[in-house]
């Protein structure tokens, strides 16, 4: 178990620097800088004097050589130290910090949504009896994958907000204000949940210690859920790791629909001004919380099914 | 176990998602204007809701430049003069009065007395001395306050009350600066603050509300300054504001926007497209628009292009743009084709229109006479060079795809092979340094014709590389000048020599487009057309 934790461990760290690294080079491909960026947002400037961005860029250090520039960031990074943002001047941690909670709120609300909504319809969809309404249900899940987001967004807040004007379209006021943005984000990934969890539900069905079950005569609902579920879940659980990943994506584009404040919109503004700081403050904390959701669903893995350490532990006396 | 290896192989993909919905994300940006007037009796109090697209992340009226970030700031700070957005004429705010020195290069401004800024301190020659000493040193945010002030020798304090700005070379339209946002007077204590922090925790200024809270991508509140009593000449409530509070509220996406002005959860809402008009009208909402002043939107010229060169290659682009339909097609209802290098609401504009007729028959007699004959598949050709051109643009605005692709459309019909370059916003600056483009797309806003020096003049940057001509004369006479007859003469010429030479091709004014209900009245655009509320009342 043990040696598991760590190679798990060890495989977070390195996911985090290669991501580190990614979003270094991606934005160093990009031409420009923050301080151009800012001097052509601002068009309306008119007259932009080339020696006061050069000087303005040399303060901020963006004419040292990029491995120079790389491996200042980095050294700095490893500290927690990833700056201030150029755009604001704010630290880019206290920045993060402040966006996190309104996001974590945010994707735990769909999160939840999504695996009772998507739970939900797989547990019915696979129990009913009537090849219709298991037909009809079964092909919400696809739907409800392909549907883009922003346009999802955009039919609830017209819906539900301008027209029956049950909860505000904008703002991070209290859980009326999470309802939709919320729904929104969990409509994708409560499809997700359902498809896996249907599909393996069908599988484990099927099994023989299901049969064997009946056999000594358990009643349809506890066959389903204590026994087929118990099983089934697993797959569905890598896929809630995933979709947390998914869910911090997603947040940049409900995060706008939704006039939201959290890391999507900071994302979004940071990479509009190419304000480099704060892109690789976004990046590496984004995919922080990606790899503690995957670390914390790997240890989880072994206490739902004990064979999964034991087959982890013995690839690696292998290698 | 069997099904996890499937999973597994793709547990990275949401992290790759997450990394290049970051990296391709793009700005989007946009303008907005319009003019509107109340009706009833005035009354006091009350919040008026605004929800703006976007937010800058600064709170600080030196250091930004977005509008939909100065219509909030501005309401925290005054300056020393106003302009009437009418005549464009600068009137008395905080300085009663000034004296320019006959080539334009001092400017003494006589301070109003009793003006305090919201920390209680007093405005002193010292404070604006302060202000104008600090604004050069500020960061990447402060690019326009810095060239309202790129030559400044010094400034000092001849009395408590008297200041004086001296200039190395001549500099007439600093007077108009001083009426800016960007030039708001903040005090001495707020001034000594670094940039950053000005930018997060906001200023301290003299001006009819108060900045209360700032949440950043989210809301800016600002409160009713108490004991306000030296408001803008311009402005027609004495003493304090009417409004108790302004909240603005950042609204990124545009049809949220108009839902909720329409139903109601906001007041007045920034940058109203015309793919909202029409959810707006009808409704109880007025939309109030005004002209951007400044360079209009339209093609910048590389001058030194060999085939650009030639001033008939030019004229012919110039007479092939139908600047009514691109207006009429791509951009709001109101948006008037350019009449001028220069919008109509700039002040000493000139109207040009019968130089900017569309006419395609002059434009290919234009290129015929130059030598491009008409080729097999449409496209000129002129010693065996096809007459091929290439515009620069930037997605700084949703307008600009759709409507340079009119442009190249239309220019087709005259023989003109054009292709599209999109480029990151942030390339702008670089790209117009760097020279390498043949047209680029873009526009200027200043409510002063002395733009038209910053962007020709061969003595500056000129990043369009015009040749020295008399347009040099011109342009640099009228910022030296205090004679506003002489000025004005000036610029018309200046205006002229730029359409008639074909030195650029001016095509659209952007148009600020906003949409107010119908219950908020005395909502009007200044000079900029920006807003000021100290005369907004809701009833």
């Amino acid at each position: 178990m043990r040696r598991y934790v760590i190679k798990r461990v060890a495989q977070a760290v390195g996911v985090l620097w290669a991501a580190y690294t990614v979003a270094f080079l991606v934005l160093d491909f990009l031409p420009g800088d923050p301080v151009t960026a800012m001097a052509g947002a601002g068009m309306d400037s008119g007259d932009v004097d080339p020696a006061r961005l050069a000087a303005l860029r040399h303060e901020y250090g963006f004419d040292k050589p990029v491995l120079v520039q790389y491996a200042d960031y980095l050294g700095r990074a490893v500290r927690g130290d990833f700056g201030d943002a150029v755009s604001t001047g704010r630290p880019v941690t206290a920045t993060l910090a402040d966006a996190l909670p309104q996001t974590l709120q945010l994707t735990a609300a769909a999160l939840l949504l999504a695996v009772l909504l998507g739970g939900g319809l797989a547990v019915v969809a696979t129990y009913t009896s009537r090849r219709w309404l298991r037909q009809l249900l079964l092909s919400l899940p696809p739907l409800g994958v392909s549907v883009p987001t922003f346009w999802v967004g955009l039919l609830l807040v017209e819906a539900f907000s301008f027209r029956l004007r049950w909860f505000p379209a904008f703002g991070n006021d209290g859980p009326e204000g999470l309802v939709l943005p919320a729904l929104t984000l969990a409509i994708p990934t409560g499809a997700q949940v359902a498809q896996v969890l249907a599909k393996s539900l069908l599988t484990a069905l099927d099994q023989a210690y299901v049969e064997t079950a009946r056999a000594k005569g358990a009643g349809r609902w506890r066959v389903h859920l204590r026994h087929a579920l118990r099983n089934a879940s697993l797959p569905a659980l890598t896929v809630v790791g995933l979709l947390v990943g998914q869910l911090i994506a997603g947040s940049v584009v409900v995060e706008t629909v939704f006039s939201r404040d959290g890391l999507g919109r900071v994302t979004a503004a940071a990479v509009t001004s190419q304000d480099i700081p704060l892109v690789q403050g976004v990046v590496v904390f984004g995919a922080l919380i990606f790899v503690a959701t995957n670390l914390l669903v790997d240890l989880v893995y072994p206490l739902l099914d004990p064979r999964i350490v034991v087959a982890s532990d013995r690839r690696a006396s292998f290698v | 176990m069997t099904a996890l290896p499937d999973f597994r192989t793709s547990r990275w993909a949401p992290l790759a998602a997450l990394l290049t919905t970051s990296v391709l994300l793009t700005a989007c940006g946009s303008g907005s204007t319009g003019p509107g007037s109340g009706s009833n009796r005035p009354q006091s109090g009350g919040t008026l809701t605004f929800a703006v697209g976007s937010d800058a992340g600064c709170v600080d009226p030196q250091q930004v430049g977005s509008n939909e970030s100065i219509y909030s700031v501005r309401q925290t700070v005054d300056s020393l003069t106003d302009q009437d957005p009418e005549t464009g004429k600068i009137v008395p705010w905080l300085a009663k009065s000034w004296d320019i020195n006959a080539d334009a290069t001092e400017f003494t401004f006589h301070l109003r007395s009793g003006v305090t800024f919201s920390d209680g301190s007093e405005l002193t020659a010292q404070v604006v001395k302060d202000n104008f000493d600090a604004v050069p040193k500020l960061g990447a945010l402060g690019v326009l306050a810095q060239g309202y002030l790129s030559s400044v020798k010094s400034t000092a304090a001849v009395d408590p009350l008297t200041v004086r700005v001296t200039f190395k070379e001549p500099n007439a339209q600093f007077l108009q600066a001083t009426s800016t946002h960007s030039l708001g007077i903040e005090s001495s204590a707020s001034v000594k603050k670094t940039p950053q922090r000005k930018c997060s925790d906001g200023v301290v200024g003299s001006g009819p509300f108060v900045l209360k809270q700032y949440v950043q991508n989210q809301s800016i509140t600002l409160a009713k300054r108490t004991g306000y009593a030296w408001g803008s000449s311009l402005w027609s409530k004495k003493g304090e504001a009417y409004l108790d509070k302004l909240v603005f509220k950042v609204v990124p996406e545009a049809g949220v926007r108009a839902g909720s002005l329409q139903s109601g959860q906001v007041d007045a809402i920034s940058s109203v497209g015309k793919a909202n008009e029409a959810a707006l009208k009808g409704g109880q909402v007025t939309l109030l628009r005004r002209a951007n002043p400044g360079v209009v939107f339209g093609l910048g010229i590389n001058n030194s292009r060999p085939v650009l060169k030639d001033a008939k290659v030019r004229q012919a682009i110039l007479a092939a743009v139908d600047r009514k339909q691109i207006a009429d097609t791509v951009f709001p209802t109101g948006t008037k084709p350019a009449t001028s290098v220069l919008a109509h609401t700039t002040p000493d504009y000139t109207d040009l229109s019968s130089d900017l007729a569309f006419d395609a028959a002059k434009a290919k007699a234009l290129l015929d006479q130059a030598g491009w004959k008409a080729g097999g598949d449409g496209v000129r050709v002129k010693d065996g060079k096809k007459l091929s051109l290439a515009i620069n643009w930037f997605p700084n605005a949703g307008t600009n795809q759709p409507a340079l692709e009119l442009v190249q459309q239309q220019l087709k019909d005259v023989g003109i092979d054009v292709t599209l370059k999109q480029g990151q916003v942030s390339q702008f600056a670089t790209t117009l340094q760097g020279g390498d483009f043949d047209l680029v797309w873009g526009n200027v806003t200043r409510s002063d014709p002395d733009i038209l020096r910053s962007s020709f003049s061969t003595r500056l940057a000129n990043f369009y590389r015009l040749p020295a001509s008399s347009l040099d004369t011109a342009l640099s006479g009228q910022a030296a000048t205090t004679d506003t007859a002489k000025r004005r003469q000036l610029v018309d010429d200046a205006q002229k020599l730029i359409v008639r030479n074909a030195y650029n091709v001016p095509v659209v004014e952007l148009q600020t487009q906003l949409g107010v209900s119908q219950k908020v009245h005395g909502l009007a655009f200044d000079s900029g057309s920006r807003i000021q509320l100290h005369d907004t009342w809701i009833g």
